[in-house]
């Protein structure tokens, strides 16, 4: 399969990128890894006039814990993020989410701002970043701008960003001891989209209670969901196996998902029970540990 | 239709041509440069047939533009063979009978291939685990982990 005809244009600056943008504007997207919007383009289900690729763009890829906020370049590859001792180290939610993105040839390729700009509810890092409370840095030919996670998923393959803006970094708060992360997903096989799957982060308070919670779930809706409620519910409470059956009841009746050939709606919202309830008992262990 | 002069290095040889901005890595070195042994499998990201390494890192060719490759380094399964003698990893394949269609071979090589440079020594679980990206519908993958097993216990494998 071939795309349909484009232009490319591989420029070497951010403020070159940005200037191609803003002159082709909705004509234009930008090629990060590529490895959803060309296989987009060959199944010509979408397209655009022009591909501005920041593949040749220095500064996008790096990941450093800087001020109390870890930064994450918006063009690093799955496989850095994958091999990155700070990651590997200190945000197992990341580390369980990465590890599970499409398969490792993919993940050679494919970014971290591509996967989130690209605006699937199916990808896996919206739910991990929703549980992290992220931020995302779009940066317009006005300058940057700063997104809060739960304002970045507006719809169905749509994000905040404005079409002349490059998501160039994501922030995360820095882990604190006493917190731990966990990304639990059922796939039929690897590369495949979650059939569902649960992203949690917590932080333990002083008498073992959960102090803070993020949960969000990936395939469960239009967009990537947060499961607010549980959210709600589990904060404050001592993690015992009933407040975590609880709260992974509470999480999967904020799921929507669709039926489809991974399953009914049922079977997908039962998954999601399971798998919160997994994931909140895998960051809670994380975060005893450490 | 835009086209771009690119230069790609291939097996260390540079290859300089005009190409359109569509045209997609794998059919660049099958059609452009003749280099067959890189086959198309489900062309849509899946199958890992087409993995050729892309400055050091396998990856599916038939998700990367030629013109992303301009000024890069490929490598792909026909610059396994040195002077008329197989490489370790092709030798596995053949005396562990690694294939039967053959049709995911050159991908699966280059797989391994690039997981023995940067871990000479792996275990079934980190050679599964690399090859999870490249699909072999004759399911002979006891035989291809057994092929990189017997790459990795020669004496330079790669």
């Amino acid at each position: 399969m071939i795309p349909a005809a484009f232009d490319y244009h591989a420029p070497t600056t951010l403020q070159d990128a940005l200037a191609l943008l803003q002159q082709h504007r909705d004509d234009a997207k930008v090629l990060s890894g590529g490895q959803s919007l060309l296989p987009l383009m060959k199944l010509r289900l979408g397209g655009a006039g022009h591909l501005v690729d920041i593949g040749r763009i220095p500064g996008l890829e790096y990941i450093k814990e800087e001020g109390g906020v870890l930064r994450i370049g918006g063009r690093t590859r799955e496989s850095a993020l994958e091999r990155s001792d700070v990651i590997r180290q200190r945000y197992p939610l990341l580390v369980d989410t990465t590890a599970v993105i499409a398969d490792p040839l993919v993940r050679n390729l494919a970014t971290l701002g591509g996967n989130l700009a690209h605006g699937d509810p199916a990808n896996d890092h919206p739910a991990a970043m929703l549980a992290l409370r992220a931020e995302v840095v779009a940066t317009g030919p006005k300058g940057a701008r700063t997104i809060p996670i739960d304002k970045f998923f507006v719809g169905l393959f749509s994000t905040a960003l404005a079409p002349d803006e490059i998501l160039t970094e994501v922030r995360v708060p820095q882990a604190q001891p006493r917190s731990g992360g966990a990304y639990m997903k059922l796939e039929r096989k690897v590369g495949d989209f979650a059939t569902a799957a649960t992203a949690v982060q917590l932080a333990l308070g002083k008498g073992g209670e959960i102090a803070s919670v993020g949960i969000a779930l990936t395939n469960a809706g239009p967009t990537p969901v947060r499961a607010v409620e549980a959210e709600r519910y589990l904060t404050g409470k001592q993690p015992t196996d009933a407040t975590i059956a609880e709260a992974a009841r509470l999480a999967s009746s904020a799921a929507t998902p669709s039926a489809d050939r991974r399953g009914t709606v049922e079977y997908k919202r039962a998954m999601s029970r399971v798998l919160t309830s997994r994931a909140l008992t895998r960051a809670i262990t994380w975060a005893r540990e450490h | 239709m835009a086209q771009h002069t690119i230069r790609v290095k291939v097996q260390g040889v540079e290859h300089e041509a005009q190409v359109e901005s569509r045209l997609l890595l794998v059919h660049f070195l099958r059609e452009k440069l003749g280099l067959t042994g890189t086959h198309i499998g489900c062309d849509t990201t899946h199958c890992g047939a087409c993995t050729v390494l892309l400055d050091g890192q396998p990856v599916k060719s038939c998700t990367v533009l030629a013109v992303q490759a301009d000024g890069r380094d490929v490598m792909t399964v026909e610059g396994l063979e040195q002077n008329g003698k197989l490489h370790p990893v092709q030798e596995g394949f053949w005396q562990e009978h690694g294939l039967q269609c053959g049709y995911c071979t050159p991908g699966m090589m280059m797989t391994s291939y690039a997981l023995l440079k940067s871990n000479p020594h792996p275990d079934e679980g980190e050679i599964r685990q690399a090859i999870s990206g490249n699909l072999c519908r004759c399911t002979g993958y006891v035989n291809i982990v057994k092929a990189v097993q017997y790459a990795a216990r020669q004496e330079q494998p790669v």
